[in-house]
């Protein structure tokens, strides 16, 4: 995964609040046998409709959406984290987040930032007087930034450091490649192995 | 002297790569890592992504199992979801040198039979895969675990996986079981018993005599069904049944390697005085065959008894999901479990699809007449089972009581493939899930042993091996 630090990008005001993972990517998307590919299903119903944040010309390729409270919630498909990593999107930012997404995102290198309600407005408000706004993601500093505007932002400290650091899960195992090899250096002959296949 | 452990702490120690700190999970080497069609093709599209290899193809095997036909199988996939998975898996062990049983091979067939019919389940090893019955494996006196797709792809890239402690259970049965009884009717019997949900955060031990005189089979079937208890897995200590069943089977160890593991299997039980954090007692003398009327498996009783009026419960949810069951199921209380007809009965799964299940049903079957409208489907646990089933003859006995002979796979276990009850329809499955619509949109499913099945398929009703002269 990519090391995130500092980025910049259009904001999307999408004004609703809980926004289920349902709504994020609906399950007839699911059937897929890839990892990637699902931007087309992301907002899929809401998509539909012309008026739509993301069918408007200045949003077409945002990469910061800023969501109202209780983003993510329902059922935990990591989905939902793809179908916005695959639309673009680098980072979300909302006043609420449902424990199971902001999890998966941080898995997935996706920023899911705690922002204040009054902040959400600010940023929104700005946005939709200025569209195709670009903001500015700064994630070690936590900030997100736009003209003299610094809006906080809170993101726990060990997804924080996973973020920066670029690391997926089995990228974090692999810190310990050491340990696994000692281990499977002293692991018993007995032990069953697939290969050479026997009984075939 | 060290401190006493059980049998789940031992495994789990012995596989400890990295202690976890600070409330950080400890990370486990995995010995064993079963795949199929289902939960794979993200897993490895994952690999492809982060440029990463399956790290250990010496300890990775795959089957295809919850999407294949059972009969004409020599045909194209007809279900497009269903083709593209399994090709997926084809092609995916074939990118990245994994080994894979197909339809057709003779060790095709449910990942949890395949397993212990190569000898790759043993005692002592931690065994993953991307199904949540793969508890199955516990039998053995293994730490057997079902996991999600993320952690399919974390294993295929480091062999290990990040895993928080769990505490234990002892499940103890002592006792003698009365003919007809069997391991299906323990587990229904635990399940109901400590519901659903009881055994959630546990490793299950299950202990005592009724449990160390059952084959391995029965042993399987137990630890099976530990997920529908909620437990994370379930296991039996190993003893002389263990290693007979073992001895000899292709990936079995031979010679001085079986010497030196078999020093290390003897050390595989539960110290005397250590502590489970919880125990449950069942008394196996007086069990009678068990069978579910509800929509989960913790919703059962004996088949003596009759449907269960839920204004008798006092627990208000339990109450209302009665109620649901009821409804669903379209069950009056009061009736007698043995009243009820079916039109279907489902042999199979990887609870009770292995030889011995199907020896049972046709010892029952044999020489007698199927109920006049009651459809039977045998499908055996892997193409293997199938092949032993007929050199004994067995399959002729269910074909002629008008049984349908199929081949191996998951099959109406959970309706995946072709093989679904219609709406309405109501089965005696011999599988571990009666959840609505499981078995097909709408279907009616009761859980019972394969002697139960047997028994059912000649009266029309839900039916003990009893009542049909056993
Ligand atoms: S037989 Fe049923 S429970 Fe077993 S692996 Fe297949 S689908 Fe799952």
């Amino acid at each position: 995964m990519e090391r995130i630090s500092v980025f910049s990008g259009i904001g999307a005001p999408l004004r609703r609040s809980n926004v289920d993972t349902d709504q994020i990517i609906p399950a007839v998307y699911l059937k897929r046998i890839t990892k990637t590919g699902f931007e087309d299903g992301l907002f899929a119903h809401w998509r539909n409709d012309e008026d739509f944040v993301l069918n408007q010309a200045p949003y077409k390729n945002a990469q910061i959406l800023i969501a109202g409270s209780d983003f993510g919630t329902g059922s935990s498909r990591e989905h939902a984290v793809w179908a916005l990593r695959d639309y673009g999107f680098r980072a979300v930012f909302s006043s609420k987040f449902a424990d199971i997404f902001r999890g998966n995102s941080g898995k997935q290198g996706l920023i899911a930032g705690v922002i204040s309600e009054s902040d959400t407005e600010l940023l929104w408000q700005a946005m939709e007087a200025n569209p195709g706004m670009e903001l500015q993601v700064d994630l070690p500093a936590q900030e997100v930034r736009f003209s003299d505007t610094v809006v906080p932002f809170e993101i726990d400290e060990y997804t924080k450091w996973r973020l920066m650091e670029g690391l997926d899960d089995i990228g974090i195992t692999l810190q310990n490649e050491a340990a696994i090899a000692a281990y499977e250096a002293r692991r018993e002959s007995w032990r069953p192995t697939t290969l050479p296949a026997k009984g075939v | 002297m060290s401190e006493p452990l059980t049998l789940a702490e031992k495994l789990w120690n012995d596989h400890v790569v990295v202690k976890g700190e600070n409330g950080a999970p400890d990370l486990l080497y995995i010995d064993l890592h079963l795949i199929h069609e289902v939960t794979s093709p993200q897993a490895f599209d994952g690999l492809r992504l982060a440029n990463r290899d399956v790290r250990r193809k010496d300890l990775t095997i795959a089957t295809e199992d919850h999407n294949t036909p059972t009969i004409d199988i020599h045909l194209p996939i007809a279900e497009p979801t269903s083709r593209t998975q399994v090709q997926a898996l084809r092609d995916n062990t074939k990118e990245f040198g994994v080994r894979i049983h197909s339809l057709g091979d003779k060790n095709q067939g449910i990942v949890h039979v395949v397993g212990p019919q190569l000898g790759l389940t043993m005692p002592g090893l931690t065994i993953v895969c991307g199904d949540s019955h793969t508890s199955t494996h516990g039998a053995f006196g293994a730490l057997a675990m079902g996991i999600g797709t993320s952690e399919v792809e974390h294993v295929l890239a480091t062999q290990t996986l990040p895993l928080k402690p769990f505490k234990t259970m002892a499940i103890n049965v002592e006792g003698t079981l009365r003919p007809g009884v069997t391991a299906k009717d323990i587990i229904l019997a635990v399940i109901a018993k400590i519901s659903t949900g009881g055994g959630q955060g546990y490793v299950l031990e299950y202990r005592g005599s009724a449990i160390r005189a059952l084959s391995m089979e029965g042993r399987m079937t137990i630890c099976n069904m530990s997920i529908e208890a909620g437990a994370r897995a379930g296991m039996v200590a190993p003893d002389e049944i263990t290693f007979e069943y073992l001895k000899g089977r292709p990936h079995a160890p031979e010679g001085a390697e079986w010497d030196k593991a078999m020093e290390y299997w003897k050390t595989l039980k539960t110290d005397d005085d250590a502590k489970f954090d919880a125990e449950v007692f069942i008394d196996a003398n007086t069990l009678d065959p068990f069978v579910t009327w509800g929509t989960n498996p913790g919703q059962g009783v004996s088949l003596l008894d009759s449907v269960p009026d839920p204004a008798s419960m006092t627990d208000p949810a339990e109450r209302a999901a009665a109620e649901r069951a009821l409804e669903y199921m379209d069950l009056q209380p009061g009736t007698k479990m043995k009243d009820i007809a079916v039109n279907t009965v489902f042999l199979g799964s990887c609870t009770n699809a292995r030889i011995e299940d199907l020896r049972a049903a046709a010892s029952i079957i044999q020489g007698r007449k199927k109920a006049e409208g009651v459809r039977m489907m045998v499908v055996p646990g892997s193409q293997k089972v199938r092949l032993q089933a007929e050199e004994e003859g067995l399959d002729k006995i269910f074909k002629e009581f008008g049984a349908e002979w199929r081949f191996a796979g998951c099959s109406m276990c959970l309706g995946m493939n072709p093989d679904q009850l219609g709406p309405g329809e109501r089965a005696a499955s011999t599988s571990n899930r009666n959840f609505e619509g499981r078995q097909g949109k709408g279907a009616r499913t009761h859980l019972v042993s394969p002697l139960v099945a047997a028994a059912t398929a000649i009266r029309g009703t839900l039916s003990s091996p009893s009542d049909v002269g056993l």
